[in-house]
């Protein structure tokens, strides 16, 4: 047997183009990476395809018009958005809003967290290829949206927020309706972490992937779900409690190792948390009105005396014109949520008029993402996927 | 250390540099000169702000201010559970500041936004191009004498004419 000498195969690095279209890009960002063989040398992640100048659009709309375009930011769960929005102008003006109204912000920020998580889990399992644990998670998401439909009337595009309060009271019976999905969610969670967790080929797609230290999360500016799964015992709901966050009891999810298994199951974990809080608000809900004091003239009428009553129209139109309406104080304000992707914030700056003078998202998806390039060096290319889903980028949030 | 202490070590220290120190809706603004932005990121950052959560510049042509354009750092400490906003101001004919990549990495792509939608450019920043516009684009879309429609920049797109009888399709 003659032995053949083998020489190192030399390569040249191969340019691949990941997206604009990709199906696991979900939304559209593009990767240029350069490849050697199918190892990742080098990744360029190009932004603002969805760049739609939602800012400068804020400089000209008054401040309840603008919900509207909250919703399209993280359109996974807008009513996070809103509420993030309507925190940051509360704070600005200085309004106290009621117990009941937060309580029920509460509520609908804990069932968005819940939607978004089950559906990134979802996503990330279809990008590496288990089906039903997606299909298993996009019906109880499907679940949920009917809970905002019933509420908030619309299913994506909720703008249930007003400046000082809410849109419109919960129906009749909510809570029974609520109570029905919550006790979905577990057996779901149980039925994606049965199929997920021992599973062989998620564990070694997973496990080692993309990982994040706890010093580069913070140099990067990552927060959320994916600080958390570094070790970074950081959640804004209780180390800064806003909507009285810090009267519901519930645990912090945090992992140590950092790779997209960790980030996975801190996702599911905050899952069950979100579900506790959930029911500690149902459970508590208080009585009283969603707007606050009419007098104070930042609350919009109820619509159903705008239709029936002259003193209602009259009272809306001094809102709504354009020459009238609320004028916040000239000042700054800067609100931190915690977002199902991390930290949220707006930053508003008003100089005394109608509408915002500088209106700042402070997109945790672009502090996120941007920590990408690094995750993906060395990494083979089927990895990408796995630690792009890990991330849950929403494109709309990325470029606003 | 406190954040009251350290605002007041850095007027102390930084007093030519510290325009004003402001409260607003219970959050700490300092006022500084853009040219000293980097010293004073770093004394945050060794007294235990170690998180950069957000930074976004202003344009202050009709709301008034020190200088033109301000860069807004909003700053966390993790250990303190304190949150401090530090205003660079910087002059309309140099916009320039220094690069606060080398303390967070997180400033990077940041700093490229605000060059993007501002024009304002950092000294010192490894990669300092366009991220959400076109590298062709031409304008910083944020600033305030920038119209809401933009400039039409996008005008001269080649017309594509084929397949349709212009004459005939002007009747409808």
């Amino acid at each position: 047997m003659v032995k053949t000498a083998h020489k190192k195969m030399e390569t040249e690095r191969m340019v691949l183009n990941f997206g604009p279209q990709h199906p696991s890009t979900h939304g559209t960002l593009r990767i240029a990476m350069e490849l050697e063989g199918e190892t990742i040398m080098k990744g360029t992640p190009e932004i603002g395809y969805l760049h739609s100048g939602f800012e400068k659009l804020g400089e000209y709309l008054d401040y309840n018009q603008y919900i509207t375009i909250t919703d399209r930011m993280n359109y996974l769960s807008p009513l996070c958005n809103n509420v993030a929005y309507a925190l940051a102008a509360e704070k600005l003006i200085g309004l106290e809003v009621s117990k009941r109204t937060e309580y029920i912000r509460v509520l609908m920020c804990e069932l968005s967290r819940i939607a978004d998580h089950i559906l990134n889990v979802g996503m990330l399992a279809v990008d590496l290829g288990a089906m039903t644990a997606f299909l298993y998670g996009f019906k109880l998401r499907e679940d949920i949206y009917d809970l905002f439909e019933l509420a908030t009337g619309t299913r994506l595009t909720t703008s249930y927020t007003l400046v000082g309060g809410l849109m419109r009271d919960i129906p009749e019976d909510y809570d029974k309706v609520v109570l029905k999905v919550l006790d979905e969610v577990g057996a779901v969670a149980k039925d994606i972490e049965t199929l997920l967790n021992k599973n062989r080929i998620w564990q070694i797609r997973t496990k080692n992937i993309g990982i994040i230290t706890k010093d580069d999360a913070i140099s990067y500016g990552i927060s959320g779900p994916m600080a958390r799964a570094s070790g970074i015992d950081w959640d804004i709901r209780v180390n800064e409690p806003y909507s009285r966050y810090d009267e519901f009891d519930f645990d912090v999810a945090i992992a140590l190792n950092g790779d997209v298994f960790d980030r996975y199951l801190v996702r599911m974990e905050e899952i069950r948390q979100s579900v506790k809080i959930c029911r500690q608000a149902l459970d508590k809900m208080p009585e009283g009105d969603v707007m606050v004091d009419p007098d104070l003239g930042y609350s919009l009428p109820p619509k159903d005396e705008v239709y029936n009553s002259i003193e209602g129209l009259i009272y809306h139109f001094e809102i709504t014109m354009r020459n009238r309406g609320m004028t916040p104080p000239v000042g700054e304000a800067y609100v931190p949520t915690e977002s199902p992707n991390g930290e949220l914030g707006f930053y508003i700056v008003s100089d005394g008029g109608r509408a915002p003078y500088r209106v700042r998202t402070r997109p945790p998806s672009l502090m996120n993402y941007s920590i990408f390039p690094k995750l993906i060096e060395g990494h083979m290319l089927s990895d990408a996927p796995a630690i792009l889903g890990s991330i849950n980028i929403i494109a709309g949030e990325l470029d606003r | 250390m406190l954040l009251p202490e350290i605002i007041t070590k850095i007027e102390n220290q930084f007093s030519d540099s510290t325009l004003d120190t402001t409260k607003f809706a219970g959050e700490d603004v300092i006022h500084i000169k853009g040219s000293s932005i980097l010293d004073i990121l770093k004394l945050f950052k060794n007294n235990g702000f170690n998180f950069l959560a957000d930074m976004t510049a202003i344009d202050n042509l009709t709301l008034g201010g020190f200088e033109r354009f301000s860069v807004v750092y909003h700053l966390l400490s993790h250990e303190t559970k304190e949150r401090v906003t530090v205003k660079a101001y910087v002059p309309e004919d140099e916009p320039e500041l220094p690069s606060a990549e080398s303390l967070w990495k997180t400033a990077d792509w940041q700093e490229r936004e605000i060059y993007d939608l501002f024009g304002i450019s950092f000294k010192g920043h490894p990669n300092l191009i366009r991220i959400m516009n076109p590298d062709d684009y031409k304008g910083h879309p944020l600033r305030k004498d920038y119209p809401r429609l933009g400039r039409k920049e996008r005008d001269d797109f080649p017309v594509i004419e084929r397949g349709i009888n212009k004459d005939s399709s002007k009747e409808w």
